[in-house]
């Protein structure tokens, strides 16, 4: 089942509503974490998602504060909203995470990733990928006589939409970052 | 690994004074408090015992096996409220902690345990001894550290003592490798303000938002049937947070039952206990949790033990939930009111705010509350016949109850029947008083538990009631008290089967008894003089109160062997799969139609 994706107002602080956590729809949502980033905390985010049995469509992690030793993860969960609430309780109860947002809950959020796509072909089905690569916005940033490496960036339904299209061309391999998201506004995550 | 992200006070580094990492290492656990380390040496950490053995500040107490050391002081926790703290070896030392540790995280019970680690350059090797304690402990550990520059060793023990112990407690892992104990390091004191000192991410609420107790105290001033539901969050809260339970049950009227861990908070003699509930708890406690309209839980998780199936759970109340880890609000059941706190500073408010609003429980529905729940009691579900001359497992246990009732006692337990059994007869009026193995279920838990509780409590009775099955999982540990003198009672409940798996074996399986009888048992009066202490047996109901008397009598080490009917089950009970409304009460239940469907496959 394809997760929906949710948008939506703030909640009353400290009490989620019983009806939404009853709610037995599936829903995906971007949670970010800032972290110390310091050995095997990485570990411990991945470690309690798989031994809880979390689904986690993505993850990302990389360092964005050098001065002060802080990474940030991006995961994509989906799962009823208590499986949600409980993912965000549950990462926020880790020693070295500072700040766990739910980018879904809180306001409008932009979410992106990178996919490089392999497509090996010649004749007709070499220049109608490279039509699609157009319409798409993808660069082109490897090319041999017999194939094109895309580098295409978009939501996640994008970057799905243009591996769909490019299988019956000669797909040959994918490589995707995983989703990197931020919330839109003047409000960085540390508020 | 980053470490020492506490704020640390300089005046040693001014001084530019150097120590060396095991003087450190012993000159924070001091800072901290520690009087007495359970553990085990080898060779990672000899250092640290070099140093352990130059000073008298901070005793020692040699295990016979790293879980002992972890259960020890888990004992001494619990009954002390301050940090255990655990020092074992690497490789087999930190793997065979690691029972201990997942016991000590499901309970939610402070403790630091030193690991010694192969010298930082072998990390990796496949060396002698090593095992990667980090990665192993990292599931069943509050947090864990490994230490690589011995100018961060004092600080990461304060920030540990200071992790176990805030917030929801549990058990934090220090790995020390052996060149880093070895090494010249400098010492930083623990940060001023002790538990309240800020770290820069652990900082756990501890203060309720007042609306939320607004809204809660509306609600209990307006139910017609109200219970509270209270948990070991109480007693991890402190004595501070029992007294005040007892001041707002008795100012509400409203009756009060606890889970295993919660035992103690409220006293048992007092007429609105209920008793415990759950899978093997008091009729009426279940009842009342199944037919309730508002259930306010009190530092207790909504554990699968206590529920049972949560389709059909509490099905009419409104729930609210008060807990100091936000993890817990919401997991297992979803409740009405979530409030994230500390036991004790929530309950302060809910009584603040109950005496400011004038608020009275509706007493008119309150007595037709009570004589509903009288009726329940009136059922006698813990009634068991003493007659013939087999002595019954709960009239042993409630005999050591009334013959231990008025002195300082302290009852450990294993796991299994003879522990619910002890939870049912032993009454409890402090807090403090009962340590057993709750969440994980730990067979072998009793013993070194007692040793460590008598190391706290030199002059009290501490009495470790065991199965003949379970104790032997860690009898070594009858060594280290005759060793330190330690006079803990052991009293065997002794039907010569792993009493609850032959249980459910009847209930599941056909009465199949596959591997749930032991042959080839010790003689355990005999196992009790090779270990240099008294043993006693008794298998006549007649002599059973005096050879408990004279077991309280010897002031050494006791092993009491009570030869107990070999058939008898626990009851009351809750099939896996049923709801509270659903207890079998006793043997004329019809045993093997009780678990049918999904309920089977449940533990």
């Amino acid at each position: 089942m394809k997760a929906k994706d949710e948008q939506s107002s703030n909640i009353y602080e400290g009490m989620v509503p019983v009806a939404r956590l009853k709610d037995k729809d599936i829903y995906r949502h971007y949670i970010s974490l800032l972290v110390d980033n310091e050995a095997g905390v990485l570990a411990r985010v991945i470690g309690l998602i798989s031994g809880r049995g979390y689904n986690i469509e993505s993850l990302t992690v990389s360092e964005v504060d050098e001065g002060k030793h802080l990474s940030r993860i991006n995961v994509t969960t989906s799962g009823t909203r208590q499986v949600i609430e409980q993912v965000k309780a549950q990462l926020g109860r880790l020693v070295p995470v500072h700040i766990v947002r739910d980018l879904t809950d809180e306001g409008p959020s932009v979410a992106r990733e990178l996919a490089l796509v392999k497509v090996a072909g010649v004749g007709e089905k070499r220049v109608e990928a490279l039509r699609i690569g157009d319409i798409f916005r993808a660069n082109v940033v490897d090319s041999s006589t017999r194939s094109f490496v895309f580098e295409v960036i978009g939501t996640t339904e994008k970057v799905d939409a243009f591996i769909d299209l490019m299988r019956p061309l000669g797909l040959l391999e994918v490589s995707r970052t995983g989703v990197a998201a931020i919330a839109r506004g003047a409000v960085g995550i540390e508020g | 690994m980053a470490a020492g992200t506490a704020r640390t006070r300089k005046s040693d580094t001014r001084s530019g004074q150097k120590y060396v990492g095991a003087r450190l290492i012993l000159k924070a656990l001091e800072e901290q408090g520690v009087d007495v380390v359970f553990g085990y040496p080898g060779g990672a950490v000899l250092p640290i015992y070099d140093e352990l053995f130059k000073q008298n500040r901070i005793r020692h107490v040699l295990v016979r096996h790293e879980q002992g050391a972890v259960h020890a002081a888990e004992g001494y926790a619990r009954s002390t409220g301050k940090v255990g703290c655990v020092l074992v070896t690497s490789g087999p030392g930190a793997t065979n902690a690691v029972t201990g540790l997942t016991d000590a995280l499901m309970d939610s019970i402070p403790i630091v345990c030193l690991t010694g680690q192969v010298p930082t350059h072998l990390i990796g090797n496949d060396a002698f001894q090593e095992a990667d304690t980090v990665g192993i402990t990292r599931p069943c550990t509050k947090h864990n550290y490994l230490v690589r520059d011995v100018d961060q060793l004092a600080s990461t023990i304060h920030e540990a003592f200071y992790i176990a112990r805030s917030g929801r407690p549990g058990p934090v892992v220090v790995d020390v490798p052996k060149d880093v104990a070895m090494a010249q390091g400098q010492y930083s004191s623990a940060p001023r303000g002790g538990s309240r000192a800020q770290h820069k991410t652990y900082r756990p609420q501890t203060k309720p938002d007042p609306a939320l107790i607004e809204i809660a105290m509306r609600l209990i001033a307006g139910a017609k049937k109200p219970l509270f539901y209270t948990g070991g969050g109480v007693i991890n809260s402190g004595p501070r947070a029992s007294k005040l339970l007892r001041e707002l049950v008795k100012l509400t009227g409203v009756p009060i039952t606890s889970t295993l861990m919660g035992l103690g908070a409220y006293p048992a003699a007092d007429k609105q206990w209920l008793g415990m509930l759950g899978m093997h708890g008091m009729y009426e406690a279940n009842m009342a949790m199944h037919d309730c309209d508002v259930m306010i839980n009190i530092g207790a998780r909504f554990d699968d033990r206590v529920t049972g199936n949560l389709e059909f759970f509490s099905p009419g109340s409104k729930k609210i939930h008060v807990d100091i880890d936000p993890s817990s609000i919401n997991k297992n059941v979803i409740v009405d009111v979530g409030i994230v706190g500390d036991c004790a500073a929530v309950l302060e408010e809910m009584l603040a705010v109950w005496k400011a609003r004038k608020y009275r429980a509706d007493q008119k529905a309150l007595n037709s509350w009570w004589r509903e729940i009288d009726r329940w009691r009136a059922r006698d579900c813990l009634r068991y016949e003493q007659r013939g001359k087999v002595i019954k497992p709960q009239y042993a246990i409630q005999r050591l109850h009334e013959l231990t009732k008025d002195r300082e006692t302290y009852i450990t337990t294993e796991v299994g029947q003879h522990q619910m059994w002890a939870a049912q007869f032993c009454r409890f009026e402090h807090p403090n008083r009962w340590m057993t193995s709750g969440g994980l279920g730990t067979m072998g838990y009793g013993l070194p538990a007692a040793v460590g509780v008598q190391m706290a409590h030199p002059d009290a009775l501490v009495v470790d009631i065991a199965g003949e099955a379970s104790i032997l999982m860690n009898i070594q540990e009858l060594s280290t008290a005759v060793q330190y003198r330690l006079p803990v009672k052991i009293f065997i409940i002794n039907n010569q089967y792993m009493g609850m798996v032959r249980q459910w074996q009847e209930l599941l399986h056909g009465s199949r008894y596959s591997q749930s009888y032991t042959e080839s048992l010790p003689d355990f009066v005999k196992l009790a003089e090779a270990y240099g202490c008294i043993g006693l047996r008794v298998d006549n109901p007649a002599k059973v109160d005096d050879t408990i008397r004279e077991m309280i009598s010897i002031n050494q080490p006791v092993i009491c062997d009570v030869r107990v009917d070999q058939k008898e089950n626990c009851y009351p009970m809750i099939p896996s799969g049923k709801p509270h409304n659903h207890m079998l009460l006793g043997p004329e239940t019809e045993m093997s139609t009780a678990i049918e469907g999904e309920g089977k496959a449940l533990v």
